[in-house]
């Protein structure tokens, strides 16, 4: 489940990058981060259906949902703040009607374009360090556990 | 390869030459030419300097008879600029002369361009300061502190001061009057005695012997074949030679011999010296210095040119060697005038101190204490500073109206511009009308290969065949085309062709440029005709207008037309040909629009047009009973998108009220007790993405929507606009407008639109900004949808918008000297033709923060201010913009006492070139836009908001900071000459109570609108005469126009009142403001610089920043 966020957030940067070096026309590209159900014909045709953020929104949220079931408190705590982030990010989004973060005609904004390219990496590296962080946590806990069941 | 370059329509064959080159021709004339060319130089040099004015005009007058055989190979549409008002046939056909006299030759009017011919003769004997500049104008600025400190009219101080400059206007009453009848073919002479000898011989011909122009043709051609031939055959013996201008001095009778190696003109500038050479060519006569050129060239001219080219170029042979005393002169002039040019060749070296403006400079950044200084103004209204350049790139820099840049010294690095604390960015009125533009059709457009550059005056030619780009510095190759040169019909010498000879030039796209076949000219009008748009009565005015100008639309035989109006439903017209009369044709279903007839509703204008002219009769009667207040304008739209998207073109929205009905229906959210809240406004960005996504979707498919907003209540101009702005349209608005209560509204809607509906447009057009290497494009402002970093989307693209630019330095941009800028805009014409129009610019780079100071432009700087602001209060919110601005002041101010100024006097002290900086600012701070405390409407801050993204930075500056003249007084001293007028030209005065005085009458010109207040003890005989009433009481209260009296002061305000408006495009209307009258509160609010209920004083604005600056 990291390692899609981890993906995501790939994406996300290349996306930018792309954007930045001008190999996309920024409609294009705001399409196929913000999921619309109009523009699902266009997305077809470009068949890189890659709807990006709002999976990623979710897929942290649900992270996020998931440690507070299993009462990891410290990890919800790491989390939290970057689930502040999102619903502010979210809250804080340009007038639009349909789901969805980046509009096509302001994007181009060099302000607005480095930021969301530093919020990529930005994320990236926490997701990066928050699986590793994943993974030791599900080797402690299943090494605790053989542990555990080899001393019964 | 045709170059067309005249604004006419010419008949004759089609003739392509380039099929000319393998033929071999004959090698004899060649040879002779070579000996003909070492004295080229030497003979234009002279002329260039000398020739008083009265021989340009004449020239002017060549140019045009030399057409017809000189260009006669194309047949351009031409007729396409002759929609411009000025476009007269007296420009030049090839405007070389003028456009490479400097970037003032594209000015808008020939009012101003003659203003500035007139300067020219006085500023010849000041060669330091560039031929061709205009005063700047500080230099003439008193600069005497606390002459006259508070209080006191300061009017009587000014006109004894400030007049010395003025005279020199007007100093030369021959000139005048030559210029009267040469329009602008006058161009300086330094320019256009250049371009005689080389075409004026042609013309001569043209008049005198009246060859068949058929068998002229084949002859010359041949002729010239030989000549490319032999050149080739030069160019191959001849190795490149490295050193450019080395052989210019050493030789001058050699270098240029074959004409091919173009050693001599490697430099990166269109060196005027090459140039000359060029065209004196075909000018053998002995040139004393103050000699007439036109009458001396007669003689020759009678040789025959085109008939006879071999003959042309023999002549010059035997003729130089004839006349060893002008040899003589003319190669020490042009030794002189290039003597900076073996320090010029490398690019690195081009500027430096060399341009030699040290006084202006030193003007520019004399430290001035704005607290002690009152008398800020220049006399005239401030022009754009110059570049600190050299000459010769100066004479071929992009006019400031077309292309200005807020620092016209690029900061070498970023930390250098973080620095100044002065933003760095671009301002551009890309589509502006021409008076005169180069036109160019050509096979191969030559571009840089890596960052497809076009060719432009500031390429470097490495040597004949190489060319290096100056904005990434790739090499390339000179195709083999491009070595011939069509305006002198001689090969070999690229750096001579129009295309780096001038800074603005235009060509004919091939097919390469195009997506898909150039789309025909298509006008949709959607009209709202609900029972708000009936109450207001716009339909019968915009039918009548419409109707007059209707064979006048931009267009060819291509063009279409469709009509559609809207209430609570939509109703369609079919127009088709054969149709007794018009079929409406309602759809009711808002909800799913369909488009009833594919076919009918956008028809022929030509084939239709009797139906179309029945429609427009009759609309205004048809709906005079609609009881229908609803307004489905969201449908509307999607029925015009519809309609459009399979060809484009420009859709055309009248609306009277807030949209109540579909899709894109809005509530009101104005709220009228918060309108003169002072704490900001809300509500100014769009409350749906509906507008914004329709306007994406036209967009995409080359629509651009154009909104007509005439509505007397809140009618949410912040979402409707951006209809407009993200498909490059335009906005008006006219608050509470109705035809009988508002005649003045009226009268302005009426003169918008007949403006609106006959100005040039171009279809599906992309723009594509470029910079050097290092600097890059950081955010625009304007009406576009931005494609990528640096490529704008216009779906339409008309005269009258202009766009900004930010820009910042990535890398340090140390290694290199200039700075160049261009801007390619990619259209359609209104005739099917796909054309480019570039303009580049060219800067320093300075290392130097004075020099950073120095060569600032504060009206570029406020405009893109203004512009950032704009956006900041969008983004974030009204008070936190306003601050921004006053922190701009702050800064500014904090950062020249602590790095530049070394005084150590307290005060406010800022660069002379910045000393209207806070003035400026203040102005923009009380400007509607961005003005609080004073009751202002949602929608007309709104739409302040969009002419500040969209209006030209004159415009723009004329409404934020409105001219004022003192009238009672006017008087011919230091006035303008032009045609047959005689233009008086009194001094700005500050925008201050003050200044106005009870016994005076004052103009002010707020861009698209003048005041003309009169005062209560006026002047009996100004109100008698210019009025026409026979005193102050007898002034009717909303007198809107100056009869036209036969008296002396009459025909003076009425001159001066016409030149100002020769200036805009839109034309405005004038009110007369009694000193009593309720409407001194629409004039008093425009001064500035007093204290208002809400707003501070200049004096006040001053101490605050002063307080800012020392905390």
């Amino acid at each position: 489940m990291s390692l899609f966020e981890l993906i995501i957030t790939w994406g996300l940067i290349i996306a930018f990058d792309e954007l930045k070096t001008d190999y996309k026309n920024p409609i294009d590209q705001c399409n196929t981060l913000n999921p619309t159900v109009e523009k699902v014909k266009k997305i077809k045709r470009v068949k890189i259906a890659i709807k990006l953020v709002l999976p990623e929104y979710l897929i942290h949220f649900f992270f996020c949902v998931m440690f507070f079931c299993a009462a990891e408190w410290l990890t919800l705590c790491l989390n939290l703040p970057l689930l502040a982030y999102h619903v502010w990010r979210y809250m804080s989004r340009p007038v639009m009607s349909c789901p969805g973060l980046y509009d096509p005609t302001t994007i181009m904004n060099a302000d607005i374009l480095a930021y969301c390219q530093k919020e990529g990496w930005c994320k990236l590296a926490f997701y990066l360090l928050s699986f590793f962080y994943y993974l030791y946590g599900y080797a402690v806990s299943s090494d605790r556990r053989t542990t555990q069941h080899g001393s019964v | 390869m045709c170059f067309t370059i005249l604004p006419r329509l010419l008949p004759g064959p089609v003739q392509s030459y380039p099929s000319m080159y393998p033929i071999t021709g004959y090698y004899g004339a060649p040879a002779q030419q070579q000996q003909s060319y070492p004295t080229i130089p030497s003979q234009a040099a002279p002329v260039s300097n000398k020739s008083p004015i009265t021989n340009s005009a004449h020239s002017a007058n060549y140019y045009q008879n030399n057409h017809p055989q000189q260009l006669q190979q194309h047949h351009l549409p031409q007729h396409h600029y002759n929609l411009q008002p000025f476009q007269q046939q007296q420009h030049p056909p090839y405007t070389t002369s003028a456009s490479y006299y400097g970037p003032q030759s594209y000015h808008a009017s020939p009012a101003q361009q003659s203003q500035q011919q007139q300067q020219q003769p006085s500023l010849v004997p000041m060669a330091v300061s560039g031929p061709g500049g205009p005063l700047y104008p500080i230099v003439s600025y008193p600069s005497a502190p606390g002459s006259s400190q508070y209080g006191t009219l300061s009017s009587s101080q000014s006109t004894t001061q400030m007049g010395a400059p003025l005279h020199q206007y007007g100093a030369e009453p021959p000139a005048s009057s030559a210029s009267g009848h040469s329009g602008y073919g006058m161009a300086p002479p330094s320019q256009v005695a250049p371009t005689v000898n080389g075409q004026g011989s042609t013309a001569q011909n043209a008049v005198h012997s009246h060859y068949s122009q058929t068998s002229q043709a084949s002859l010359s051609y041949n002729s010239y074949g030989g000549v490319t031939q032999s050149s080739g055959g030069a160019d191959a013996d001849r190795p490149p030679s490295g050193t450019p201008s080395a052989s210019v001095h050493s030789s001058p009778g050699h270098h240029q011999g074959g004409d091919t190696s173009s050693s001599s003109t490697g430099s990166a500038s269109p060196v005027p010296n090459s140039y000359d050479s060029l065209e004196g060519g075909s000018y053998p006569e002995s040139m004393p210095p103050s000699s007439n050129v036109t009458n001396q060239a007669q003689p020759y001219g009678s040789y025959g040119y085109p008939g006879m080219q071999s003959a042309y170029r023999q002549g010059p042979a035997s003729h130089t060697d004839a006349s060893p005393s002008h040899d003589l002169y003319g190669q020490s002039n042009y030794q002189q005038y290039s003597q900076p040019f073996p320090s010029l060749s490398e690019l690195s070296a081009a500027l430096g101190g060399l341009s030699g403006v040290p006084e202006l400079e030193v003007e520019a950044l004399r430290p001035i204490n704005l607290l002690q200084e009152r008398n800020l103004l220049p006399p005239r209204p401030l022009e754009a500073p110059e570049p600190n350049l050299s000459p010769d790139l100066k004479k071929v820099n992009c006019s400031p109206q077309t292309f200005r840049c807020t620092l016209t010294s690029i900061p070498q690095t970023q930390a250098l511009l973080n620095k100044a604390r002065l933003p760095l960015g671009l301002l551009l009125h890309p589509f502006r009308d021409l008076q005169q533009l180069p036109v160019i059709t050509s096979n191969t457009i030559v571009r840089c290969r890596s960052c497809r550059t076009y060719i432009n005056p500031f390429v470097t030619f490495l040597d004949q065949r190489r060319w290096k780009c100056n904005l990434c510095y790739r090499v390339n190759d000179v195709p083999d085309e491009f070595m011939y040169n069509p305006v002198t019909r001689s090969y070999g010498e690229p750096h001579k062709r129009p295309e780096v000879q001038n800074s603005t030039v235009e060509f004919i796209a091939s097919s390469d440029y195009m997506l898909r076949p150039p789309q025909p000219a298509v006008y949709l009008f959607v009209l709202d005709v609900s029972h708000n748009a009936v109450e207001a009565g716009y339909l019968k005015y915009f039918c009548d207008s419409l109707l007059e100008n209707l064979d006048k639309l931009p267009g060819d035989s291509r063009t279409r037309v469709g009509f559609l109006t809207f209430d609570s439903t939509i109703h369609f017209y079919n127009l088709q040909e054969g149709l007794s009369q018009p079929q409406m044709l309602v759809v009711s279903d808002i909800d799913d629009v369909f488009i009833p007839s594919h076919d009918s509703l956008m028809v022929n204008l030509k084939e239709s047009n009797e139906l179309v002219k029945d429609l427009l009769k009759s609309l205004p009667a048809l709906f005079s009973q609609s009881r229908e207040t609803h307004s489905a304008l969201g449908p509307a739209l999607q029925a015009a998108f519809k309609l459009m998207s399979p060809t484009g073109g420009r859709i055309t929205v009248f609306q009277t009220q807030l949209p109540t009905l579909g899709a894109g229906k809005l509530q009101s959210r104005e709220d009228p007790n918060q309108r003169s809240s002072s704490k900001g406004a809300h509500h100014l960005g769009p409350a749906t993405d509906f507008y914004k996504k329709l306007a994406l979707d036209c967009s995409g498919q080359q629509i651009g929507v154009d909104l007509f907003l005439l509505s007397s209540q809140y009618a949410d101009l912040a979402s409707l606009a951006c209809i407009s702005r993200y498909s490059a349209g335009s906005v008006f608005y006219y608050p509470s407008f109705h035809y009988i209560h508002n005649p003045a509204q009226l009268e302005k809607f009426q003169r918008d639109l007949e403006r609106y509906l006959t100005r040039k447009i171009g279809f599906e057009a992309v723009m594509r900004i470029r910079c050097t290497k290092g600097l890059s494009i950081h955010t625009f402002h304007g009406n576009f949808f931005v494609r990528s970093t640096d490529l704008l989307s216009l779906a339409n693209v008309n005269p009258d918008s202009a766009f900004a630019v930010q820009m910042s330095v990535e890398d340090s941009l140390a290694d290199s000297s200039l700075a160049c800028f261009q801007a390619a805009l990619l259209y359609t014409s209104s005739k099917g033709k796909r054309r480019i129009r570039v303009h580049t610019l060219c800067l320093p780079v300075v290392s130097q923060l004075s020099d950073v100071y120095a060569g600032a432009d504060v009206q570029a700087i406020t405009c893109l201010l203004a512009n950032m602001a704009i956006d900041r209060s969008l983004s974030s919110s009204l008070s936190d913009a306003r601050d921004a601005l006053v922190n701009a002041v702050v800064d500014l101010v904090s950062a020249y006492k602590s790095n530049v100024s070394n005084l150590q006097q307290s005060g406010l002290v800022l660069p002379a070139a910045m000393r209207l900086f806070p003035l400026y600012i203040l102005a923009l701070l009380k400007q509607k836009a961005l003005r609080t405390g004073t009751s202002t409407r949602l929608d007309e801050r709104v739409f302040a908001m969009c002419e500040f993204k969209t209006q030209p930075l004159q415009q723009l500056m004329r409404m934020v900071h409105p001219d004022l003249y003192r009238l009672d007084n006017i008087s011919d001293q230091g006035a303008l000459h032009l045609n047959d007028t005689v233009v008086p030209q009194p001094h700005l005065l500050h925008l201050s109570a003050e200044r106005l005085s009870r016994d005076g009458a004052f103009l002010m010109d707020c861009g698209n609108v003048f005041y003309l207040w009169i005062g209560k003890c006026c002047n009996e005989m100004f109100i008698r005469d210019v009025l026409g009433c026979p005193n102050y009481a007898s002034i009717p209260p909303n007198m809107s126009h100056i009869p036209e009296l036969e008296t002396p002061l009459s025909e003076r305000v009425r001159a001066f009142l016409d030149w100002l408006q020769d200036n805009r495009a839109f034309s405005s209307t004038i009110h007369v403001v009694k000193d009593d009258a309720s409407a001194k509160a629409t004039l008093f609010q425009h001064l500035v610089e007093d204290r208002s209920e809400w707003a501070s004083s200049y004096h006040e604005f001053l101490q605050h920043i002063q307080q800012q600056v020392s905390k």
